[in-house]
Parts: C-alpha cells; structure tokens; sequence
C-alpha cells in the first residue's frame, strides 16, 4: 500500500475575504506519530488542521501529500469539535464512510457493529445519533472517522465539550488508534492532554507556526519566550 | 344557514350511500393529484438538492425565478397547457387534451417549482450543518444529494405535502386542460366549480366536504407512515 505520508506544507497560506487567517507555514509531518497543535483562542489551530485536510483552500503555497490530493482524502479523518451527527441511527451512521467507498448493505452493517463494539457503543446501535450525549456523539464521530482505518486523523479539539471520564475514555481510544499505526494530529487547550499524548508539538501564535518541537523538549524548555508564558499559563498574545 | 345543514347532510349521503359517480370522481381526484405529486417530487426534490449544493454563476437569479414561479398563476399554466397539447400545438399529436394525462402535466408545471422551492430551503440547511462532514468523507456530489434527501427525508415530506395541498385544491388549470368531462376527467374541484355554477350549493358544499376530509386523510396517513412527529426521530 502506497503511503499519502509524509505531508509537506510549503509556504502554505489561507485567506478568507482578503484577511489571513494562517501562514505561511512550513511543516513536515512524518509517518508516524502524535502531533498535538496548541495555542490559544484565534491562533490558527483549526485553520492550520483544516488547511492539512483540505477543508480550507490553501490560498498561497502548497499542502503536498505524497500521492495526488483527491487519492490521499480517502486515507484521512477528520474528528470536528462539535461532532456532526448525521440524521440516522448510530448503527447507519458508522456505515456510512463505508457505503462511501462500496462496500455492501450488510458487509458493512456487520462491519459497523464490530466498530461499535470496539468503542463501547453497542448498546446504542439502533439509537438516533443526535439523541446521544455528548460523549457519545464524539466517541461516535471517533469510530466513524476510523472505520475506514485512515493512514492519518485529524482531531480539532475533541475533548474541548467533555468532562474528565469521556476524555479519559478519548484518549485511551487515541492510545489504541496510535499504537495501531495511524498518524494522529490534535490541537487542544489542554496542556496536562498535550503533555499525556503528544510526540511533537506545534505552537501556533496569530496565525503563524511559532514554534515546533519534541513534546518533552518542548515542555521543558521551550525556546521563545511566548511558548514559555504560554505553557505557564500566561496570557499570549 | 340551511345551505350549510344541507352540504353536511349531502356529504353525509353522498359517502354513505357509496354512490358510484362520486367515487368515481375520488379517485380520479387522487390518481391525478397523486401521479402529479410523485412526477413533481422526482424533479423538485434533487432540483432542491442541486440548488442547495452547488454554488454557480447566476445561482441567486435561478432561485429567485424558482421562488417566483411557486406563485404561478394555474389559469395561465391551463392556458400554455391547452395551447402545447391542442391539435396546432407542438404536442398535440399525442392526444393528450382532455384527458387525465393533461391535467397531470398542468398539476406537475404548477407544484413542481413549489416542491423545489421549499425542498431547497429545507436541504440548503441540512448542507449548512453536514458540509464538512461531508467534504471530510470525501462523498462525490451525488452522494452528498443522496445523502441530503435521504436524512432531510422527514422534512422534505413537508414540500410534497405542500405540493399534494396546492394540487388537490387546484381547479383553474385542470377545468381548461381536463374539460370538466363527466366520468372521464371530472374531479371533486372541476365538479364543486359546476355544481355551485348551477346553483346547487347543497350539493356544492357536500363535495368541498369530502374534497377537505380527503386532504385531511391523505396528510395523516402520509404523517403515519412517515412516522414523523415522533419522539426520538428526526
């Protein structure tokens, strides 16, 4: 299987209605790891994961995978921060990614259910999906982003709405995911997260990639003094 | 007032006493309004979709002359009818006049930019809260209108609705395409316009009767089997 890894963003910039909302930003991210993207409110962190993923149009520069940009969509997720229910059972829900990619009713029915195991929602196969809680919605969101085993996964802030035994719950699944070889990127508020999970860090600061590093090195001594104020809970602007 | 006791007591006689031609007329009402329905949904629902996905130069003007057309007059839409189908027309070699089928084309010209209208509003909506989601999953632009119509089922279900209401009341266009011909394109609207033209609003007013409770019936049942308005579904 050829790899849509490692991805390269090279002077890469977004504009909405003639304001920069990021960049330009140069970025390599290798084929493994946790990239945990931090920074605080307007930093760019969305846009910096939306950019990657192709939701938002890179205005200047370039996001370049290692295969053409429609071919590596198909091995990518994205994990939002308010999840997006579909207006469908929770068992239908997981099988849509599939149904996407051609795979059969009940191949993927079947498939579903196994997925729904896995992440503890069995018991909810046939609830609608907007009726869970919240939780539920973005363990669901979780499972429907993995259940075409993405080569990479995108994570805007998924705990942001949670309280501590859902997190604990996302970021025991998120262990599992890494452990499995999936490439994951998450940009959080929550520096105890950051430091839990993270390889590497990227510190993001008025729409600019301020700062990159090994997450312990970053931690400990971080190099500019906006990610050090940052870190220690200073307000950065 | 005795007009008044007199639909109600002729409703009453015309059901109970299941006379022939009035169920005759029925169904004819319902096969025609129904067909209309179903051929205006297949066109208005994806035309909806279409609309609400697809960004292109003009997209506003189109919508606008759509969200125009819902308000257009039947008579003249009878009149463009008449004049396509009748034997100088450029359709009036099928011998469609006069007949079921061409009051059905009228109901479809006339309900079809309603459905697609509100069928837009509805999915635009749906687009709004599902686009990223869908972009993300990477689903092909039919897919993404499959997927729309599909979970914005139970609120399209509101535009066909809407479109049954406008064609089952609907008499301008039909009485100049149908004719108003006994036992072959007379229905409960043609039939109410004749019998009250004669003076006989008892009878009239019977026929309005059963014309409103069918309307009734038919949004119920569609309400049932739709299972909407129920909790834990959307």
């Amino acid at each position: 299987m050829v790899s849509i890894l490692p991805l390269k963003l090279i002077e890469a910039s977004a504009h909405m209605r003639g304001k920069k909302l990021v960049g330009p930003v140069n970025l390599t991210l290798a084929p493994t790891g946790f990239t945990m993207v931090i920074g605080p409110n307007g930093a760019g962190k969305t846009t910096l994961l939306r950019l990657m993923h192709g939701l938002q149009r890179c205005s200047k520069g370039q996001v370049a995978w290692a295969l053409p940009a429609k071919q590596a969509r198909d091995k990518q997720g994205f994990v939002f921060q308010s999840p997006i229910m579909m207006r469908r059972k929770v068992i239908d829900s997981l099988a849509y990614p599939l149904h996407l990619r051609g795979v059969g009713k009940t191949a993927a029915r079947e498939r579903a259910a196994e997925c729904a195991r896995n992440f503890g929602l069995s018991e909810l196969l046939e609830s609608w999906a907007p009726m869970l809680s919240g939780g539920e919605k973005q363990k669901l969101s979780l499972a429907r982003a993995l259940i075409t085993a993405p080569e990479i996964l995108f994570l805007d802030e998924p705990c942001a709405n949670l309280d501590g035994r859902a997190t604990r719950e996302i970021e025991s699944i998120l262990r599992q995911v890494q452990a499995r070889g999936t490439r994951l990127v998450m940009s959080t508020h929550d520096m105890g997260q950051a430091k839990r999970l993270a390889n590497d860090v990227i510190f993001m600061l008025n729409g600019k990639l301020h700062e990159q590093a090994d997450s312990e090195k970053f931690f400990n001594a971080p190099v500019t003094p906006e990610a050090k104020a940052f870190i220690n809970g200073d307000i950065v602007e | 007032m005795s007009d008044y006791a007199g639909g109600f007591w002729a409703a009453w006689k015309l059901i109970f006493t299941l006379d022939p031609d009035l169920y005759e007329i029925i169904f004819l009402s319902l096969q025609v309004t129904v067909s209309a329905v179903i051929i205006a949904s297949i066109i208005g629902l994806p035309m909806g979709a279409w609309l609400a996905v697809n960004r292109f130069k003009f997209r506003r003007y189109v919508i606008a002359v759509l969200n125009a057309l819902m308000g257009l007059p039947p008579v003249v839409v009878g009149l463009f009818v008449y004049m396509a189908l009748s034997r100088a027309g450029p359709l009036g070699g099928f011998g469609l006049l006069f007949s079921p089928a061409a009051m059905i084309i009228a109901q479809v010209i006339i309900i079809t930019p309603l459905i697609a209208s509100i069928s837009h509003q509805t999915i635009r909506d749906l687009w709004a809260e599902y686009h990223d989601l869908l972009i993300s999953m990477n689903a092909t632009r039919a897919q993404r209108i499959k997927a729309l119509l599909w979970d914005g089922k139970r609120a399209l279900l509101t535009a066909t609705l809407a479109g049954f209401g406008r064609a089952i009341g609907e008499v301008g266009a039909i009485m100049i395409v149908g004719g108003n011909i006994e036992h072959a394109t007379r229905v409960l609207t043609t039939a109410i316009a004749l019998e009250t033209g004669k003076g006989n609003f008892a009878f009239a007013m019977g026929l309005g009767l059963v014309l409103i409770t069918m309307a009734v019936i038919v949004n119920l049942l569609i309400h049932i089997v739709g299972k909407t308005e129920r909790a834990s579904t959307w």
